[in-house]
C-alpha cells in the first residue's frame, strides 16, 4: 500500500508535466513553426521545420502573393484563410504589417498564394506531430 | 523585395519543403523519416514533371 502511494506521488507531477507539454507544444508551434518540437529538445526536427515552413511563407510573399483575411465571403477565401491561419505568428505578423495586400495579376503570384496557404497547412501538421510527441505516442 | 522564380524552381522549392515536413512529421526514425522525405520529394517533381509532359502531349 504504502509503495503504491509513493508509485502515486512519484508519478503524478510527471503526468502534469506531459499535460502542460501538450498544451504548451501545440500552442507555441502555432505561433513560431517548429517550435512546438524545439521545447521539446527535438533540435534538429524543430530548425528543419522552422526553416522549411518559414521559407516556403516568406518566398510566398516575396513572389506577391496574396494573403487571405476572416471576412472574405467567398467559400474559396475562407478555405485560403484557414490555410493561411495555420501559419500563425507569420500570419499575424503579415497582416499587421499590411503584407500580401495584392491582386493576384500573375502566375507567380498565384503560386506565392498557394505557397503561402500550403505553409499554414504544413504548420498545423507540425502542430500535430509536436503533440504526439507531448503526449507520449510519438519519440 | 520580389522573387521571379521559374515555373520548374517553384516546383522544386515546394516539393523540397513539403517533403522536409512531410518527412519529419510522417515517420518515427531517423533514417525512415529521410526516406520518406526522398520519395515525397520524387513523387512531387515526378509527377509534376509527368503531368507537364501529359499536357504538352494533349497540346499537340
Amino acid at each position: 500500500m504504502a509503495n503504491s502511494t509513493t508509485a502515486k506521488t512519484k508519478i503524478e507531477p510527471a503526468q502534469q508535466s506531459a499535460s502542460t507539454m501538450a498544451v504548451i507544444a501545440p500552442a507555441i508551434g502555432w505561433l513560431i513553426p517548429g517550435a512546438g518540437h524545439l521545447i521539446q529538445r527535438r533540435w534538429i526536427r524543430g530548425m528543419l521545420l522552422l526553416i522549411s515552413i518559414g521559407a516556403l511563407f516568406v518566398l510566398g510573399l516575396m513572389m506577391q502573393g496574396h494573403i487571405y483575411k476572416a471576412n472574405g465571403g467567398d467559400i474559396l477565401d475562407i478555405l485560403g484563410f484557414i490555410g493561411d491561419l495555420g501559419a500563425g505568428g507569420m500570419y499575424i505578423a503579415t497582416l499587421a504589417m499590411n503584407g500580401g495586400q495584392g491582386a493576384i495579376a500573375f502566375a507567380i503570384a498565384d503560386y506565392g498564394t498557394k505557397f503561402m496557404i500550403v505553409a499554414g497547412l504544413l504548420n498545423f501538421i507540425a502542430v500535430a506531430d509536436a503533440y504526439h510527441i507531448a503526449i507520449g505516442k510519438k519519440q | 523585395m520580389t522573387v521571379q522564380l521559374t515555373h520548374f524552381s517553384a516546383a522544386f522549392v515546394f516539393a523540397l519543403f513539403a517533403s522536409i515536413v512531410f518527412g519529419i512529421t510522417h515517420r518515427e526514425t531517423s533514417r525512415d523519416m529521410i526516406r520518406y522525405g526522398l520519395y515525397c520529394f520524387v513523387m512531387f517533381l515526378g509527377g509534376a514533371l509527368a503531368a507537364g509532359w501529359a499536357m504538352w502531349l494533349v497540346r499537340r
